[in-house]
């Protein structure tokens, strides 16, 4: 006999407020099945999950539902408390009364509440068919993998292989280092970016549990938590980096030059090229995409000889690349070579891509003299293209004038609403490093407002103004050229309530922090969804930040949301902690909420087979008949055989048939319809 | 009798449209009380029989919702509801219902105001289209 418990939760005012609890109470008394109906100011609370446990142990109730907020943060609690109580954790359903009741339906008072004792009904109904199961237990494998080594992905793969755990550290570029990498130096302390990432790259690149796998990229990930089956695409580079020293002298000889990715599209690379000075690993990439083949030296084609000398014919990088490691007669394939991985966790740093200025039509992105704030970033580093002098790029004199504006492409309904976070600070870090390389130019600052919100930061915005940093507060409306290749701003000053126009040598656009590219197919593989703004989501912004919907993956830095270096590194050494959890434990549990097959029921028709997303059944034979049958270990629980079986020998547990129909029935009580069944 | 109010079953993915839900209630955007969600994993654990079962029990409005195409939890289940949605579509719209009366979207776990507005808008369109004729109580009308 079902004796079921019905817990209503206040959850302070957030339900109680809505909905009234004392006439949801009554309907819930007279539900058929229910023994208990109590009602509590916070029912995951202690003493409210003791109010459960208690009638458990009193034998009062052997079934429980709790009408509260979401299962999908709370139910995990509830099933813990009713196991506590004595019974089987999945003897409990739970009522989303908050979440989908008065949270949604807040002013409608009458409705939220009509609407709680409907789902409280659905919930004992339910309640009333639920089974016990056994949690099943996998083994993890002692190994993560962590995709993108940027500052937040090298802290996580640090922090995990210093615990002592195999990580697989993945990134797109010949190089890690990521976005940070491009930086001069950084608030709020003026740390110079190199310094200070540097020896963490040599630590990631020479630490014994780090495999580095750069110029590669996620190509999929099969499994679920402890084991993940991921393949990694190695993109060709054309040079065998086993032997390849990275001396540069094949750089030298290389008559072929492409815009330069790292110094933001100013100045070149050649079309083979080290990443940057600093990489690591420093090895050279040949761009397939540019390379001129000189000497008709196609890769994978042996060497014509010389007519005279009988010499093999060589193209120069070859010629000059005395160990061999650029050997163009190596027949390499195009298409890089597939790694398969098996690991139990994944992080997630895939970082961010500052927006282009080409959008911004208003702002003259046609002049070479309006730059984005990370292109300045790489003019004011010592190692960017003007080695750290800052110069306009169009005829490389100083600037007399330089203005920045604020929020390109962020808070704004046209581009992105959220804010970039990190612009405001940086803008002012940038200001203060020109003034203090050359003091007597003027720098002027529009912003909306100013955000300095951080430990130290309105010290720095302080210091900044007293530097003699303009800054007017309004929205600039336009950049227009003028002879000279001067540009001049047109914007509104708020505090002066009037238009203002600036004549400057140099426009810096604070462009908005994008997620960077490929992001939503990369989630796709993964089976995390993206935010409305493109970023990967987090299972809880507060509770879980790291987190993802995927269990056993976890996000850090910039893929979440715009974030400084300071909080990328916080985050990344939390989800690093978090991924090390599984990898500790040595085994997860793995909820039975599966499908199973009823072989007494089965046709053996094999509809189900190639249903299946994840091959987990097979036909097999029971006695002389033919019979579906389910592997367990591959079954995730999506219930699409179930759905599709047409004698209905399959059960999802948790989500019966039967379940579902009496939820269906409870839902449209009292409206007379012409049940079928 | 007071004045009739849809009754709207809706069915929602555990991964993506509960999700959407759920983030409606905590942004406060407001759809009709009248719409009562049954969780499922995945659009293809919806068995036909659950729509059917649905209208037949009295239900006006059928929904179910969906990860979208691509971004299935499971890889490929909603492509499979999808399918069976269709061909039952058919089945139901033989019969004499109102195709507007059940409904397939994709709405996902960010898209809380979306889902609020499409439940607005389904409620209207069964507001439009009357009650179930399969209902037999006095508040149909």
């Amino acid at each position: 006999m079902p004796k079921i418990g019905v817990y209503l939760c206040h959850c302070g005012e957030n339900i109680a407020g809505a909905v009234n609890i004392e006439e949801v109470k009554k309907h819930a008394a007279n539900l058929p099945g229910v023994a208990v109906v109590r009602d509590y100011l916070f029912i995951c609370s202690d003493p409210g999950q003791d109010l459960i446990k208690q009638d458990i142990q009193a034998g009062l109730v052997n079934r429980v539902v709790v009408a509260a907020c979401t299962p999908r943060t709370h139910e995990p609690i509830f099933r813990k408390t009713v196991q506590d109580g004595g019974l089987n954790k999945y003897i409990c359903e739970m009522a989303n009364i908050r979440d989908q009741g008065s949270w949604a339906h807040w002013r409608d008072k009458e409705g939220a509440t009509e609407k709680a004792k409907k789902l409280v009904m659905s919930a004992v109904a339910k309640a009333a068919l639920l089974e016990p199961l056994e949690d099943r237990f996998v083994n993890v494998t002692k190994a993560s993998l962590v995709v993108g080594a940027g500052v937040a992905g090298m802290f996580a793969a640090m922090d995990l292989a210093n615990m002592g755990y195999k990580v697989y550290l993945v990134d797109r570029n010949p190089s890690v280092g990521g976005n940070m990498a491009k930086l001069d130096k950084t608030f709020p302390t003026n740390d110079c970016s190199a310094c200070i990432l540097t020896p963490v790259m040599v630590q990631v690149g020479t630490h014994p549990n780090i495999e580095l796998l750069t110029y590669s990229e996620v190509e999929s990930v099969d499994g679920s938590i402890g084991n993940f089956k991921v393949k990694i695409r190695k993109k060709q580079t054309y040079v065998d980096w086993n032997t390849c020293t990275g001396c540069g002298e094949c750089i030298e000889v290389c008559p072929k030059k492409v815009p330069n990715e790292f110094n933001e599209g100013m100045g070149t690379r050649k079309a083979i090229y080290i990443e940057f000075p600093q990489a690591v690993p420093k090895k050279a990439v040949v761009d397939g995409a540019h390379c001129i083949n000189c000497g008709k030296r196609t890769i994978g084609t042996k060497p014509r000889l010389h007519s005279k000398t009988g010499e093999p014919v060589l193209a120069p990088c070859e010629k000059v690349c005395k160990i061999g490691a650029c050997d163009r007669s190596v027949a390499y394939d195009p298409d890089g070579e597939l790694v398969e991985l098996e690991v139990g966790t994944i992080v997630v740093a895939t970082g961010f891509k500052a927006m282009d200025k080409t959008p911004f039509k208003e702002y003259s992105p046609q002049s070479p003299n309006v730059v984005t704030a990370l292109q300045l970033e790489r003019l004011l580093s010592a190692t960017g293209p003007t080695e750290g002098d800052l110069k306009r790029p169009s005829d490389e004199t100083k600037p007399e004038t330089v203005a920045f504006i604020s929020c390109v492409g962020s808070r704004d309904k046209n581009h992105h609403t959220y804010c970039s976070k990190v612009c405001c600070m940086y803008m002012l870090k940038q200001a203060r490093l020109i003034k203090e390389k050359n003091p007597g130019t003027n720098v002027f600052i529009f912003f909306i407002d100013v955000r300095a919100g951080g430990k130290d930061f309105e010290e720095y915005y302080s210091y900044c103004r007293d530097l003699g940093i303009r800054v007017i507060r309004g929205r600039v409306g336009a950049v227009d050229e003028l002879a000279g290749d001067r540009l001049r701003v047109r914007a509104y000053d708020v505090d002066m309530g009037s238009a203002v126009e600036l004549e400057s040598d140099l426009v810096v656009l604070a462009t908005a922090i994008e997620p960077a590219p490929g992001l939503e197919e990369l989630g796709r593989r993964l089976g995390i969804s993206c935010g409305a703004e493109g970023f990967l989501k987090e299972v809880h912004t507060k509770l879980y930040p790291v987190e993802t919907a995927v269990r056993g993956i976890y996000i850090a830095g910039c893929v979440q949301g715009p974030k400084d270096i300071p909080d990328s590194i916080s985050q990344a050494r939390a989800a690093s902690s978090a991924a090390a959890v599984p990898l500790t434990l040595g085994k997860v549990v793995v909820e039975p909420l599966i499908s199973e097959i009823n072989q007494e029921n089965c046709s053996g028709c094999g509809i189900c087979v190639p249903l299946c997303p994840y091959s987990a059944v097979a036909m097999t034979t029971v006695g002389d008949k033919p019979r579906a049958k389910i592997d367990e270990a591959l079954c995730a629980g999506c219930g699409v055989c179930t759905a599709a079986c047409p004698s209905r020998a399959i059960k999802l547990h948790g989500f019966t048939a039967e379940q579902i129909e009496a939820q269906i029935i409870a839902l449209t009580a009292g409206i007379g319809g012409v049940s079928y069944v | 009798m007071s004045e009739w109010k849809p009754n709207i079953v809706v069915f929602a993915c555990d991964w993506c449209t509960y999700q959407g839900a759920d983030l409606a209630g905590s942004l406060r955007y407001e759809y009709p009380a009248n719409v009562n969600i049954i969780r499922v994993p995945c659009t293809g654990r919806v068995e036909p029989e659950f729509i059917v079962s649905a209208l037949s029990n009295g239900a006006d409005g059928v929904f179910v919702g969906g990860c979208h195409p691509g971004d299935c939890h499971y890889k490929e289940g909603n492509y499979k509801a999808m399918r069976r949605f269709t061909l039952l579509k058919m089945v139901l719209t033989g019969m004499g219902f109102e195709a507007e009366r059940v409904r397939m979207e994709w709405i996902s776990g960010s898209e809380g105001k979306r889902f609020a507005e499409i439940m607005a808008e389904f409620n209207r369109t069964i507001e439009k289209i009357g009650p179930n004729p399969f209902r037999r109580d006095s508040n149909a009308g």
